[in-house]
């Protein structure tokens, strides 16, 4: 024993847990498209403890590929296995530091893993919903999540955090249950997606939708794998910049010194593409993909007030930490701006900052060093805020 | 903490306690801090008086500091940016030596007076006899403790003196509702305060 293997005790090893509701029609979650979703599961895992007064809970919000392991590992020895999305982010000692807070994330309805999304099985059928599934919301996910709230009875969050989507869903946080939280961080994000976004989205669902393998949407386990994978890979350009392509690919070719002269991947670039398609398929699946871009299409924050995002957030009672990142062009600075002039407009406590980073969109999973101050020094402050309030 | 900040201020700053002193003790009091730096001022009028306010500065490095200190900031460009904010959004618009880096000072007080009620400038004097005799008996542009910079790496590309503030406001319609002038000696500084002081704090509205 004196002398035995390395041990990974120092891993934070997590579980994922699982909440259902709505068995009963007064129980479903109303969804904005005016249906109602039955049955539904909110797969979610948990770090730290909550404290006796209940003022230490925070919420993380996942991105369009995200899940609910946003940090640590499910086992105690397997090499290979990779830690959660945001490991350097939350655990011991970490910004989002565990020891102080408890810290709750879940996977969104209409996701892949876990949560109730259109690989489920439809109560009504008894088949997979595909196609069937209704067409959801990021208010939709953030009433899911709310719903979750009140099951781990939690009455107020000390933050929600999100970046990219998760953001958007921390702003909906914001505008639907502003009582219920203490501040907000919205990272790489937008208070309405862009007709540019929109129209990348647009041409990922279609390759999905083109692949003969889709089956609009009734595919067994021979899935579209060649339009998700596309989907991915354009994507995946939306989230890096040029200059951060230019440091990693360069022009270098990947395998011989001179062009094949043929179609075949020639360039490094093309080759991490592939990579990175062929590995999203793996993990993510192809109707959840359609589902979430649309939810992300159908997202600005001033739809109910008639284009009027200051109005939108009237109600805006917590702190707002809005981060933004210098190469980002798919949610570029601007339009965290009209955001935080909108708060700004409602006397809000907003503190803004565009970070300086090569890494385009990405930059959100990347900076921990520079955001990951800020975010545990705003928390910080934000604790001793509500503690003296 | 508000007392060692005050009494860290008044030899670091001491035109930012005389800001402060300026704002008023009533509730919610909306101020808005033009280069806000770390943050100081911001720090000092919550710790003293009950005001609503936010911080506005360029350096990523000082937006960290105002964060970890709890101050509001928002990050932003004094010479593009003051567009997006709505007219009449702040009763005190704040403005400590900043005036001088600006690409544009007179258009500058504009957006001042266009978003709050009140503006209050504060201003290295470039007519203060110490900075006058530098020139005079040197002939070379003036190094201080509060110019440290040589003449061709300086922030500061908008110099004036005191006289030359009250003719721009002359000039620009606005309207000067106090002078606070600071420098070592009172008496001399009242008597003369282009000569005397080393720094004087406008108070300013629309005419």
């Amino acid at each position: 024993m004196l002398m035995g293997k390395k041990k990974h005790n120092s891993r934070l090893i997590v579980e994922p847990r699982d909440f259902t509701f709505g068995e009963t029609a007064e129980d479903a979650l109303l969804l904005d498209c005016g249906k109602k979703l039955k049955n539904v599961n909110i797969r979610y895992e948990v770090y730290g403890e909550l404290n006796a007064a209940g003022d230490n809970a925070i919420l993380i919000l996942h991105a369009l590929t995200g899940d609910a392991h946003v940090a640590g590992y499910y086992r105690e020895e397997d090499e290979k296995e990779k830690p959660g999305w945001w490991d350097g982010m939350v655990g011991k000692g970490k910004p989002i530091d565990i020891d102080k807070y408890f810290v709750v994330c879940s996977n969104i309805i209409g996701g892949c893993s876990g949560s109730t999304g259109p690989r489920s099985q439809n109560p009504e059928t008894g088949k997979l919903y595909n196609m069937d599934f209704p067409i959801i919301t990021i208010a939709d996910m953030v009433r899911a999540q709310d719903r979750l709230m009140q099951h781990l009875k939690i009455e107020k969050w000390l933050g929600v955090i999100g970046g990219s989507m998760g953001g958007m869903q921390a702003l909906e946080w914001l505008r639907l249950y502003p009582e219920k939280l203490q501040c907000a961080l919205a990272i790489a994000t937008t208070p309405r997606l862009s007709p540019q976004s929109i129209a990348f989205n647009w041409v990922g669902r279609e390759a999905i939708k083109t692949d003969p393998k889709w089956l609009d949407g009734n595919y067994s386990d021979n899935v579209p794998n060649r339009g998700l994978s596309t989907a991915r890979m354009l994507a995946h350009i939306t989230y890096l910049s040029d200059e951060s392509m230019k440091r990693k690919f360069g022009r270098v070719l990947q395998k011989s010194k001179n062009y094949s002269f043929d179609f075949n991947r020639d360039f490094a670039v093309e080759s991490y593409l592939e990579h990175q398609g062929s590995r999203f398929v793996e993990r993510f699946d192809a109707n959840s993909y359609l589902y979430i871009t649309r939810a992300m299409d159908y997202f600005d924050l001033s739809s109910a007030t008639g284009g009027n995002l200051s109005k939108a957030l009237a109600g805006v009672k917590g702190h707002v930490l809005v981060v933004s990142f210098t190469s980002d062009w798919l949610f570029p600075t601007s339009q965290s701006r009209e955001l935080v002039r909108a708060l700004l407009n409602n006397n809000v406590n907003v503190s803004s900052c565009e970070i300086e980073s090569p890494y385009g969109h990405d930059a959100f999973l990347l900076e921990i060093d520079i955001l990951g101050k800020m975010i545990s020094d705003f928390l910080r402050i934000q604790q001793e805020v509500s503690r003296n309030a | 903490m508000p007392d060692s900040l005050r009494k860290d201020l008044t030899e670091r700053r001491p035109d930012l306690v005389a800001i402060a002193d300026i704002i008023p003790r009533e509730e919610g009091v909306r101020v808005l801090d033009l280069g806000c730096g770390d943050g100081s001022l911001l720090q000092l009028l919550r710790h003293e008086k009950d005001i609503h306010g936010i911080g506005v500065e360029i350096s990523q490095d000082k937006i960290i500091k105002c964060i970890a200190g709890g101050v509001p900031v928002i990050h932003m460009d004094l010479d593009n940016d003051l567009v997006f904010i709505e007219n009449d959004a702040f009763d005190y618009v704040l403005l400590s030596r900043t005036i001088q880096a600006v690409r544009r000072p007179d258009l500058l007080i504009q957006e001042m007076l266009r978003i709050g009620t009140l503006g209050v400038i504060s201003f290295i004097n470039f007519g203060y006899i110490g900075i006058r005799w530098q020139l005079m008996m040197k002939g070379a542009m003036p190094e201080t403790k509060t110019l440290p910079d040589h003449w061709f790496d300086t922030d500061n590309i908008h110099l004036g003196t005191i006289h030359d503030f009250r003719n721009l406001c002359a000039d620009t319609g606005v309207n000067v509702v106090r002078e606070v002038p600071l420098g070592n000696s009172p008496f001399l500084t009242g008597l003369n305060p282009n000569l005397f002081a080393q720094t004087c704090v406008f108070v300013i509205s629309r005419r």
